[in-house]
């Protein structure tokens, strides 16, 4: 398989405080790759030295000609910031044919009635940015991220408690996209159950790399403990 | 001679309308910065340049002009290293350069530094503050929105390869000219009325950002062209009256939002 992000003995600090140590691994063309940690592991900061926001040490090498989405954790927008749905997709310059296929994407448009882009126009492109619910506004931010066809997407902690519309959760959404459009993702996450179900290898990050590997083997009580420092319940419903 | 009142009159009016809209404009993206008292205390700076400039008989404009690089390039290099210190660091520049200001500008000339007179304003200096208002509004209107998208989300902005560091000296730039540019308007204790009010007003009644853009510098426009004409029929200093208008314009901004 092809590789298409190496990182070898990457290093980051703030100041004199490391951040990130030595850190190396591997993703590989359609990987869902789901980092883990505790708060202040590094994830975040992970993720923007993967982005090029942040100067490192070390060596971090994407595929040649490789175009990144990056999706930053919510949002805080104000209410009254008068900026609208369609204005912010247009930030991206994509034609509007892409940016209504990129809200298809999102489950925005489910229904296949002739009405649905005045009805999309009316009731989302025309809102102003600060009125959408927390749901509305990830599926955005989403849409916007793909848009431009990317062929990675970096999620900076999709909310699993955001209720997006019916079942459907974000990391159905993230599998959806997945699948349909062969992306490689890289995830940060909290929730140990949606790794399991979803991602193909995990990064345990403490400021340095804990394990890396498929969740099913590397996701020890063990590992866990040394990641999060007490003993993680997720093996414990033996009754 | 009434022909020399009136084309005294028609300049201003002229200069008034290019720089009120360009303050609207370039007002309307302070406003979503959270720069409104940057703009204020950015103003007050200028007054030392400008206090020097006439003790020592030189171009205000030119003494205003550097005081005014002086102060962004302090704002500015603040704002990048901290995120904490900004507005208290902000204020301490803004008293102190107003006290410094206030001692050595010649009592004479402080009255019209403080509060203008766009009565008095020369044909050069008119043509001066439209040449400026006109580039830094052609500037703005290609800037806007990645100024935008930096403030929705600067991590954002920078993974669509905008240099937002770049791009706030620019803005910043802009802003202190076109502070000094309204010196001559409204004087620099007002200026930062004229950049923030239509911006706060457009913000009451627009529904995106485009014409939330279009209505702040409609705004800006109505109270410098209202004030002035109001001045000169009632006679009154100019200055405060274009914020006056403004500001009423404001209420009825507030009063249409409440509908």
């Amino acid at each position: 398989m092809k590789s298409v992000l190496e990182v070898k003995n990457l290093n980051v600090r703030f100041n004199e405080n490391a951040i990130i140590k030595d850190v190396s691994f591997e993703v590989n063309q359609g990987d869902i790759l789901a980092v883990i940690g505790p708060n202040g592991a590094g994830k975040t900061v992970l993720f923007k030295t993967l982005l090029g926001l942040i100067s490192y040490e070390g060596q971090i090498q994407w595929q040649e000609g490789i175009k990144i989405g990056y999706v930053p954790q919510t949002l805080a927008i104000e209410k009254d910031l008068p900026v609208s749905v369609l204005e912010f997709l247009k930030f991206k310059n994509a034609p509007m044919s892409e940016i209504y296929e990129a809200l298809e994407a999102v489950g925005f448009l489910k229904s296949s009635g002739e009405n649905n882009s005045h009805h999309l126009r009316h009731h989302l492109l025309n809102n102003k940015l600060g009125n959408l619910s927390g749901g509305e506004l990830q599926r955005v931010l989403i849409a916007y991220a793909i848009l431009g066809h990317p062929n990675v997407l970096l999620f900076d902690e999709p909310t699993s408690g955001v209720d997006i519309g019916g079942e459907e959760t974000i990391y159905s959404l993230i599998e959806k996209l997945h699948q349909k459009q062969g992306l490689t993702t890289l995830l940060i996450s909290h929730d140990l159950n949606i790794i399991y179900r979803y991602a193909s290898n995990v990064l345990c990050l403490n400021k340095r790399k804990i394990c890396y590997g498929p969740p099913k083997e590397i996701l020890t009580p063990k590992a866990l403990e040394e990641l999060y420092g007490t003993e993680i319940g997720i093996y414990a419903h033996k009754h | 001679m009434p022909t020399n009142i009136d084309q005294n009159l028609i300049l201003s009016l002229v200069v008034g309308a290019f720089v009120g809209i360009t303050s609207g404009y370039l007002g309307s993206i302070m406003v979503l910065k959270r720069m409104a008292l940057v703009g204020d205390a950015i103003s007050h700076v200028a007054l030392p340049g400008m206090g020097i400039a006439l003790a020592y008989n030189f171009n205000p404009f030119a003494g205003a002009f550097a005081a005014l690089a002086l102060g962004i390039l302090a704002v500015w290099g603040i704002q990048r290293r901290t995120a904490i210190a900004t507005e208290a660091v902000v204020g301490l520049i803004f008293a102190a350069s107003l006290a410094i200001g206030i001692l050595i500008t010649p009592e004479p000339e402080l009255l019209e530094a403080l509060f203008g007179d766009i009565s008095r304003v020369s044909l050069t200096d008119g043509i001066l503050a439209i040449t400026f208002s006109v580039a830094i509004f052609i500037i703005m209107y290609f800037v806007r929105n990645k100024l935008v998208l930096g403030l929705i989300s600067p991590d954002l902005a920078k993974t669509q390869k905008i240099n937002t560091d770049m791009l706030d000296l620019l803005f910043l730039a802009m802003v202190a000219i076109i502070v000094a540019l309204g010196l001559k308007v409204v004087g620099t204790l007002l200026m930062g009325a004229l950049v923030v009010i239509p911006a706060i007003s457009a913000k009451n009644i627009s529904r995106n950002l485009q014409n939330y853009g279009l209505i702040s510098l409609l705004l800006g426009a109505t109270s410098a062209i209202g004030g002035i004409a109001l001045s000169g029929l009632l006679n009154i200093p100019p200055g405060p009256t274009i914020v006056l208008a403004s500001a009423f314009l404001f209420l009825l901004t507030l009063l249409a939002k409440r509908e």
